[in-house]
């Protein structure tokens, strides 16, 4: 077992290496000059662009030598240093994340975690009872084909915008300071409730499919057709099929993460919730190269941990990966 | 579970054949043969038989249909400034006009011409280097596979929206064949997994170690005994890897990453948003993208799981 | 305890209309009796077998009477079966190396289940122990995951699980047939050592391979194509049957220690008809060497003697 983890972790290691390479790499071998390219677009005073232009070669790194330059850039990395925001000057980038990430993570956990809960239990469910099956699974690939951000500005157009139940952005009320108190956490779950079901019920529809379909095999399957010869009752044969089910639906979590995460940065947009999302956003708009790679990193990082984490949590849930590893 | 990581059993392996031939006293018996079927035919006739499959390709069509000849009804650009500004729909603007006046139908019909383009060439590129990377490594094994496979998963656990983001940033893309070159060339991985352990399952039959005892070269058992066999899975991997790629292509249109010249799906709602088309309660502005992409990648989806049934008896209800 | 079966009819449902796997089958098992059922891969004893337990989603009771112990099995009613499954009826399926769920420890399973037939698994454990032990298991089998079993012992688990409530009437489908012959063979002792311990009043075993019936079986019983052929005590199969089939079959045989190039082997031309739509008569009318214009009428299954039915017009006194 530890060699299947070990050689997972390599994996991962590897990973991030390529990514931070890529990362790294992207602006240097772009066709035209990145610097440049920068100045261009800011239209800045001729006098500024002098001053700039020296500051941003300085700032890449391209008075250096290209494997220099590389060096340098995980030498910064290991020191938390993602360099300085430029339309944020001279706050840190490490810092403008932070400051957004509880945010993201506001919205990300629950909505991975309950849609997860959520979608199993129903497409199990769905999967015995016709009635549920007809209504749940058409609607579940209606929402599996939603994007995110549209479903966001519906929900925000309907319960925000035309009738007034939720508010249509922000995390807490403009005029609450965040801090422990009811108030704001009142205030912020008020807020955070269209935003989270939009992520929800995209995610929860996929979720349901899935295990509808993965039910319906299980229960075909040779040991739900011994138990059912036994006359075992129907509910301890859906308990094991349920049981093998989750495995795979486990697995499927794992490669689900990068698209979540793809759909918190959109939702985030539209309702201006000030997690890593509209940084992201800012960060395009305002051509911030620095901030984008920063945010980048930090979410390869983030999904690589969070995959690492999956994968040590099927070892524990399935005994063939368990034994099987042991005995290699 | 967003869509471009498709849930597993979608795209469902095929039946499994029954045990082989009876051992012993009976020698009249005759083994259980997995013929290759007669695709068409067969094929046809259940799959028109299947509801979902005939819905859902009802959809699609009607959408390509949409895109191909919804332009040709409009004399405006989609870009251009030619009426009004936030005009609800009416009988000379079907759509009803943008904030700045332009017209709604016609981008829609124009994006999801561009919706048509970002799905077939990225699903379709990201099809091919899927299947190419998962069936070699599937049949080769070895060292090969181990190559192909790490390969696969160093891809594939990077979240493709930030790769996209990073390079769409640095790239200005200009033009939605570019972006769905690049989505294709970074949503293959899912693909050669699923593919890959088909391969191996069927490489595995009975049938394949009987081609290869008579004599048949690599290329003939491939194209004679795994390509039938293997041709379902691959084209409901295509529907897949289609949808996909549509929705992370609006995805990067709504990051504002996208070709800014021309107009998309996901662009419109970028516009409608920026615009406080929200706020203003400007609906004919923001929900026909949106509606737009359901239709299309739900049909798409529908179509597969129909798909699914006519391929596997197994999963057919009698 | 006994087993009548009386005219019992089951039919698979199938895109193309149904087929008549099962087609008017009636025999009767005594106490103590161990039945074997024989015949070719689609004559329908693997669907006799089943329906007398539980049918398959795609399988209907169409006509017949089942009795065991004077009580009627209601195997057409899934929830009334119930009652009777594990107790009365049980089964050692064809695919015992995949019949326990591979995400929970055996001994769980096994109590899950007994909990779940109302059996205080407290009260078994010790006797459930003790067969495993017979089977050459030791109690830790009960603390592993199925993984972690050979398929060998993974069968006999399955074979202590499913006789543990001690029913009157056990079927066996088909569980040495992924086996190599000495295997086989102690399956098969096994079979005959649970029968008298008590364990198992009666039992049917099917099986293609008339070798091991040989051993193991007091009576035989062979079908063709969903008809019942012939059922005698297994010797008077072997060295005497009355069945044009029957024959051929015992006839193709191979011997040990002949030589294929001194006595050819002899196998049964053509193939069985087709189930879904059967011709009408002796449905192996078209493979009979000793076929003739009767046979288009179908011969009735009786006993030509004490013990020996046939189904043929040819044994006709």
């Amino acid at each position: 077992m530890l060699r299947y983890l070990a050689r997972k972790a390599a994996i991962y290691i590897l990973t991030f290496f390529v990514a931070v390479t890529i990362d790294w790499a992207i602006p240097r071998f772009m066709p035209g000059d990145p610097v440049e390219g920068l100045l261009s677009r800011m239209h800045a005073q001729p006098g500024a662009e002098q001053a700039l232009s020296g500051y941003y070669s300085q700032a890449f790194g391209f008075d250096v030598p290209l494997w220099q330059q590389y060096l340098n850039f995980w030498a910064a990395l290991f020191h938390g240093d993602l360099g300085v925001s430029i339309t944020n000057f001279p706050t840190p980038i490490s810092e403008l994340i932070m400051s957004a990430l509880p945010y993201t993570l506001a919205l990300l956990v629950p909505a991975i975690l309950l849609s997860f809960w959520a979608g199993n239990k129903v497409g199990a469910l769905a999967a015995r009872r016709k009635v549920l099956d007809n209504t749940v699974l058409p609607a579940s690939y209606v929402l599996t084909a939603t994007p995110q951000m549209w479903l966001g500005i519906v929900l925000a157009w309907l319960f925000a915008s035309t009738w007034a139940i939720f508010p249509v952005s922000g995390a807490y009320a403009l005029d609450i300071q965040p801090a422990w108190s009811l108030e704001f956490v009142l205030s912020f779950l008020y807020h955070w409730i269209l935003p989270f079901s939009a992520l929800f019920l995209v995610a929860f529809g996929g979720w349901a499919i899935g295990m509808r379909n993965l039910i319906i095999y299980e229960l075909e399957s040779d040991y739900s057709n011994y138990l059912a010869a036994l006359g075992a009752p129907s509910k301890l044969v859906r308990k094991y099929a349920y049981r093998n089910a989750l495995l795979p639906q486990v697995t499927g979590l794992a490669l689900a993460l990068g698209a979540v995460v793809a759909g918190a940065i959109v939702v985030e947009i539209v309702f201006s919730y000030p997690g890593l999302g509209t940084l992201t956003l800012s960060a395009i708009q305002n051509r911030d190269y620095f901030l984008i790679q920063g945010i980048f990193l930090f979410l390869i990082t983030g999904v690589l941990i969070a995959n690492f984490v999956i994968d040590i949590a099927y070892v524990v849930i399935d005994p063939r990966t368990r034994i099987g590893m042991q005995g290699s | 579970m967003s869509v471009s990581e498709p849930p597993q059993p979608g795209v469902a392996v095929a039946g499994e054949t029954v045990a082989g031939p009876a051992s012993g006293a009976a020698a009249v018996s005759e083994p259980g043969a997995t013929v290759a079927p007669h695709v068409h035919s067969e094929f046809l006739h259940f799959a028109l038989r299947n509801w979902k499959f005939v819905a859902g390709a009802t959809i699609v069509l009607a959408c390509l249909l949409v895109a191909l000849v919804g332009p040709l009804l409009t004399d405006n650009a989609p870009l251009a400034f030619t009426g009004p500004t936030d005009q609800p729909p009416s009988s000379e603007y079907w759509f009803g006009t943008t904030s700045y006046g332009q017209d709604v139908y016609s981008q829609f019909v124009y994006g999801l011409r561009a919706a048509f383009v970002v799905g077939s060439l990225g699903g379709g590129i990201a099809w091919v280097l899927g299947a190419g990377v998962g069936f070699t490594a599937g049949y080769r094994g070895g060292w090969i596979d181990d190559v192909l496979n790490m390969l696969t998963n160093v891809v594939l656990v990077i979240p493709t929206l930030a790769i996209l983001i990073i390079v769409a940033a640095y790239l200005q893309v200009q033009s939605y064949w570019a972006e769905a070159v690049i989505i294709g060339l970074t949503s293959w991985p899912w693909a050669a997994r699923a593919v890959r352990s088909q391969t191996f399952s069927l490489k595995t039959r009975e049938f394949v170690d009987l081609a290869r005892l008579s004599g048949r070269s690599t290329r003939q058992i491939l194209t004679t005994e795994l390509a039938p066999n293997m041709s379902s899975y691959l084209l409901m991997m295509f529907i897949l890897l289609f949808g996909g790629a549509i929705l992370i292509g609006a995805s990067l249109d709504f990051l504002g990453l996208g070709p800014s010249e021309s107009i998309s799906l996901g662009l419109m709602m970028n516009n409608a948003f920026l615009a406080s088309a929200l706020l203003l309660g400007s609906w004919w502005w923001f929900l026909p993208p949106g509606l737009g992409i359901v239709a299309l990648v739900g049909g798409l989806y529908v179509m597969n799981v129909g798909l699914d049934e006519v391929f596997n008896p197994k999963l057919r209800e009698t | 305890m006994s087993l009548r079966v009386d005219d019992l009819t089951v039919y698979y449902r199938s895109l193309r209309g149904d087929v008549k796997a099962v087609d008017g089958a009636t025999f009767s098992i005594e106490d103590g009796e161990i039945m074997g059922l024989a015949g070719e891969s689609g004559c329908g004893k693997s669907s006799l077998g089943k329906s007398l337990i539980r049918m398959d989603a795609r399988m209907k009771h169409v006509g017949g009477r089942v009795e065991l112990d004077g009580s009627e099995l209601p195997i057409a009613d899934d929830a009334k079966m119930n009652a009777f499954r594990f107790r009365d009826v049980s089964i050692v399926p064809q695919y015992s190396m995949s019949a326990l769920t591979p995400t929970r420890k055996v001994g769980t399973v096994a109590r899950e289940l007994l909990e779940s037939r109302d059996v205080q698994f407290d009260t078994v454990k010790p006797e459930l122990v003790r067969r495993l032990t017979l089977v050459g298991l030791s109690e830790d089998v009960l603390d592993r995951y199925p993984i972690e079993l050979s398929g060998g012992m993974k069968q006999r688990t399955v074979m202590v699980i499913s006789t543990l409530l001690d029913p009157s009437l056990l079927i066996a489908d088909e569980i040495t047939s992924a086996l190599d012959v000495s295997s086989q063979r102690a399956v098969g002792e096994l079979l005959v050592e649970f029968r008298d311990r008590g364990f198992v009043k009666s039992m049917i075993v099917i099986t293609h391979d008339l070798a091991i019936l040989y051993q193991i079986a007091d009576t035989i019983l062979v079908m063709y194509a969903g008809k019942l052929a012939e059922k005698a005590p297994a010797e008077t199969i072997v060295s005497a049957p009355r069945h044009p089939y029957t024959r051929l079959l015992i006839s193709s045989l191979p011997e040990v220690g002949v030589r294929f190039d001194e006595t050819r082997l002899a196998g049964i031309p053509g193939k069985p008809p087709s189930l879904l739509s059967p011709p009408a008569g002796c449905r192996f009318r078209d493979r009979c060497p000793l076929a003739f214009a009767k046979c288009e009428e179908e011969p009735p299954f009786v006993e030509i003697e004490p013990g020996h039915e046939v189904a043929c017009w040819r044994t006709e006194r």
